[in-house]
């Protein structure tokens, strides 16, 4: 059996001054992935190391971390694909709850802020779909909330000075204008919410575990919603048919 | 140690925010009644979030056929006739309302032709019943439920913060301490109603489909105030969970993939559960394809990984990667394996608790005063076996009825406050686990793994009287060792502390699940006694447990006959 070395972040904020890499040793078994070495330290070597997970299974999104500086889910990294010592931070994005744990709270209050779901009026009480006008959103709800996204968007890691919801709650919004009942229009409020200042590097897009094409199928045609927005022909034309889609 | 304790008053406390809890904070909110949610994980993470197959509903989209009396049967006849048949209607009769409030709520299920809501086969459901969202039906549950709750002002909710123990005066529940792991703080929180929502335990057992959190916390804080427990041997068996690589074994594959079509084949090929079922083959009750994979194993015919086959590969790479796409990526990320090209191998998998919290079937008030209870945290709907769908469908209907009735009794009573002196001790309780020099061996984990490799070996598919002894004084000695436990650290985000109080919940439950399964010498529904392979008329009846003074009371009561008027949709029971 091979062993590997972990090489884990520790911080925690009630006593430590500053963070610091602590090792550990653990034997690697085939087709192990990062979380099962993490939990093993976490429950039979060092019961304070701080670590957040639930599905182990690339479903809850819980497990985030940044693993040899990539946002990854531990669940779902073998471990079989890094080298000989890997190295496990949190997420820099969000503020160290202690070790991996972050705070990721933040994230929900921007949630609350989208203008939400409004059916249009009129419908009845059960609605009719085609397979075809929902696959989009669809593609969008496969999103499990593990802000990996979040955590790869410059704009959002420095959104202090430019506020930005971040990808994932651009993809949030995405939901509900690509609902084929919907009726409200969020453009005013992707205004505000600083998707101006995403200039398209696909970052998120390509860290995100589900595979959702955030940037493609999400920002890109919201970032053109509010640009035909502004201009009054496309108003007047939105007017007369209802919805642009 | 002197940690803070903060004090909060509320109308209704939900302890957990699975599909049950969240549905049910809505009708508390719509009562305009306060209302505080307590979760062990994230908001948005709880198991709910696993399940993949779909919601049962007989809305007739598919085959319009297909109504109400029709998947009321369906349930009773599968939980083998010991399922509460009040329950099993309501079920039944509310869950198409509960599907189209979903997708009022912004949930977007799959489409037929026509535009309805699709809908799959899946086992012992006569027709094709489970509406779905590719398999991520129970994710697209938890967040238009969530959707409809982040908007309200009257419900707080507080994760990853743990209920350490519930109190109860007079036989009425009063309130809970709660310990949130990420503040490292104490919560007292006093409610003139409360709702346990805590899900399942399947993380008693070594080979599960579950979650971290489901160590059954709720089942067992409700039984130390007095609330009844029932059917605790009715342990569900998935027929299909991955068996390798090792850290992934257990995990759900999910019935969806026979729903579509997938075939199961022993090392030589052959597709054996024509030989078991001959009619329902692969879709046959979970506990009839999960016995049948294990005994294929267990005599020789099993794979290299110690599975079975599970073959989709017929249906083509573009069927299965938009019908099952979450098993596509699963094998392939996992596994390393391409289900579109190769079989999966799979083994039965500790997957559901069909026993818990005894409840009234149409509020869900537990045996305690304003203690109500839904989701798999309570029993009676499913009874020995449970249909495959039906618990997505009970977490919102049970779910929506808990936090109706709960806002009733929270409207008609008052507030008895917690004592001071009551919740210190509590707290002093939790924090003697914290111990700068605790050794090694006083890890919980250590015991907590021997525990659910204990449960996994020998309370498993095929009972045995002898294995059923052995892990039950198994478990009274490492409840003795369990005195030792104790953790390092602070109570921020502490695992080891979080084991501690797992841990006994996990032993207590695993205790009651021995007794009972040791007491039903026949064999119905997931119980399957090897001395006792036959179902016997005298064990139609539910075992229960009581907790009173420090004892634990084992007893019978009848199962409630179904009146004429809903008989006549059932096929009578037969026994040989
Ligand atoms: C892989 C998988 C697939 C499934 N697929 C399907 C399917 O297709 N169809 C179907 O009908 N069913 C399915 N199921 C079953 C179904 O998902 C569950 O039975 C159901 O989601 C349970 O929901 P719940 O609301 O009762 O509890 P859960 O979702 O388990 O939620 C429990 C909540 O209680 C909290 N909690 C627990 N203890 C405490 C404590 N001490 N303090 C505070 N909070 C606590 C937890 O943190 C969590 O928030 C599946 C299950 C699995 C594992
Ligand atoms: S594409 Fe936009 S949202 Fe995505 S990482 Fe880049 S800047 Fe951020
Ligand atoms: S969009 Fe993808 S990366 Fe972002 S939170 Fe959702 S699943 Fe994670
Ligand atoms: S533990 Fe759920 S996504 Fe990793």
């Amino acid at each position: 059996m091979t062993k590997k070395k972990f090489r884990i972040f520790r911080f925690d904020p009630n006593k430590d001054k500053e963070p610091y890499f602590k090792e550990y040793e653990v034997d690697v078994k085939e087709g192990m992935v990062v979380l099962d070495a993490v939990i093993y330290i976490s429950q039979m070597i060092d019961t304070t190391l701080a670590v957040r997970w639930n599905c182990k299974a690339a479903r809850c999104g819980s497990c985030s971390a940044e693993i040899n500086g990539k946002p990854r889910l531990m669940c779902k990294t073998r471990v079989s694909d890094l080298g000989d010592t890997i190295t496990i931070e949190p997420m820099k994005a969000f503020k160290i709850v202690k070790d991996l744990v972050t705070d990721v709270s933040i994230n929900f209050e921007y949630a609350k802020k989208i203008p939400k779901f409004n059916p249009k009026p009129g419908l009845p009480q059960i609605w009719q779909m085609q397979q075809i006008s929902v696959e989009r959103a669809q593609e969008f709800k496969r999103c499990i909330e593990c802000f990996l996204c979040q955590d790869s968007c410059h704009v959002f890691r420095n959104h202090k000075d430019n506020y930005y919801i971040g990808p994932r709650n651009v993809i949030k919004t995405a939901i509900y204008d690509f609902h084929p009942l919907d009726s409200e229009d969020r453009t005013e409020f992707l205004d505000r919410s600083g998707l101006n200042f995403c200039n398209v590097t696909k970052c998120c897009q390509e860290v995100c575990p589900e595979h959702i094409r955030i940037t493609d199928n999400a920002i890109i045609p919201e970032k053109e919603r509010l640009l035909n927005r502004k201009d009054p022909l496309y108003k007047l034309v939105s007017k007369l048919k209802g919805r642009d889609r | 140690m002197n940690p803070e304790i903060k004090k909060i008053d509320t109308d209704v406390l939900i302890i957990g925010a699975g599909g049950a809890g969240l549905r049910a904070a809505l009708e508390i909110s719509q009562a305009n009644l306060s209302c505080l949610i307590l979760t062990k994980s994230v908001l948005g993470k709880a198991h709910t979030v696993m399940a993949e197959g779909g919601i049962a509903a007989s809305l007739g989209d598919v085959d319009p056929q297909d109504n109400w009396t029709v998947h009321f049967a369906d349930t009773i006849v599968e939980g083998v006739y010991i399922g509460n048949y009040r329950m099993a209607e309501l079920l039944a009769k509310e869950a198409p309302e509960r599907v189209y409030e979903l997708e009022r709520y912004g949930a977007l299920f799959d489409r037929t032709p026509e535009g309805k809501i699709m809908q799959r086969a899946f086992g012992a459901h006569t027709y094709r019943r489970l509406c779905h969202i590719g398999d991520k039906t129970g994710l697209e549950i938890i967040r238009v439920l969530e959707d409809q709750i982040l908007y309200r002002d009257n419900v707080k909710i507080l994760d990853e913060t743990v209920v350490t123990k519930l109190f109860a005066k007079n036989n009425r529940a009063i309130g809970a301490v709660a310990w949130s792991l990420r503040e490292g703080i104490f919560y007292a929180i006093s409610a003139k109603a409360i709702i346990v929502a805590t899900g399942g335990l399947g993380r008693i057992y070594k080979v599960t489909s579950n979650s971290h959190e489901s160590t059954g916390d709720g089942i067992s804080l409700a039984f130390q105030i007095g609330a009844r427990l029932r059917d605790m041997e009715m342990v569900q068996f998935h027929p299909t969970g991955m068996v390798w690589p090792e850290g992934v074994r257990g995990l759900l594959v999910t019935e969806g993939v026979r729903g579509e079509g997938g075939i199961l084949l022993n090392k030589n090929g052959e597709r054996f559960m024509l030989r078991y079922s001959p009619e329902k083959k692969e879709l046959d009750a979970r506990d009839v394809v999960a016995r049948a994979i294990y005994r294929e194993i267990i005599e020789g015919r099993g794979t290299e990984h110690g599975g079975v086959y599970l073959d989709i590969t017929h249906k083509g790479a573009a069927f299965i990667k938009k019908k099952l796409p979450a098993m596509y990526e699963q094998f392939k990320e996992f596994a390393g394996v391409d289900i579109t090209k190769e079989k999966m191998e799979v083994a039965p998998t500790v997957h559901y608790f069909m026993g818990g919290i005894y409840v009234d079937p149409e509020t869900t008030a537990t045996t305690v005063d304003g203690l109500f209870s839904a989701g798999e945290a309570a029993s009676g709907l499913h009874g020995a076996n449970r249909l495959g769908g039906n618990s997505l469908a009970d977490i919102l209907v049970f779910g929506r009825r808990a936090g109706i009735y709960a806002a009733l009794y929270a409207k008609d009573h008052d507030l008895i406050k917690l004592d001071d002196s009551e919740v210190e001790q509590e707290v002093k309780r939790v924090l003697d686990y914290i111990d700068d020099k605790a050794t090694e061996d006083q890890d919980p984990y250590i015991i907590i793994e021997d525990l659910r490799q204990t449960m996994s070996d020998k309370v498993g598919i095929l009972r045995d009287p002898n294995d059923l002894e052995y892990a039950l004084n198994k478990i009274y000695s490492l409840k003795e060792k369990a005195k030792n436990v104790r953790a390092r650290g602070s109570l921020t985000f502490n695992q080891g502390l979080l084991g501690c109080l797992e841990l006994n919940h996990m032993l207590l439950l695993a205790e009651l699940i021995v007794r009972a399964a040791i007491e039903r010498k026949e064999s119905r529904g997931a119980h399957f006694r090897k001395d006792y392979p036959k179902k016997d008329r005298s064990y139609l009846k539910n075992i229960v447990f009581d907790y009173n003074d420090n004892n634990i009371k084992m007893s019978y009561i009848p199962v409630p006959e179904i009146p004429d008027d809903l008989k006549k949709y059932v096929k009578e029971e037969v026994y040989d």
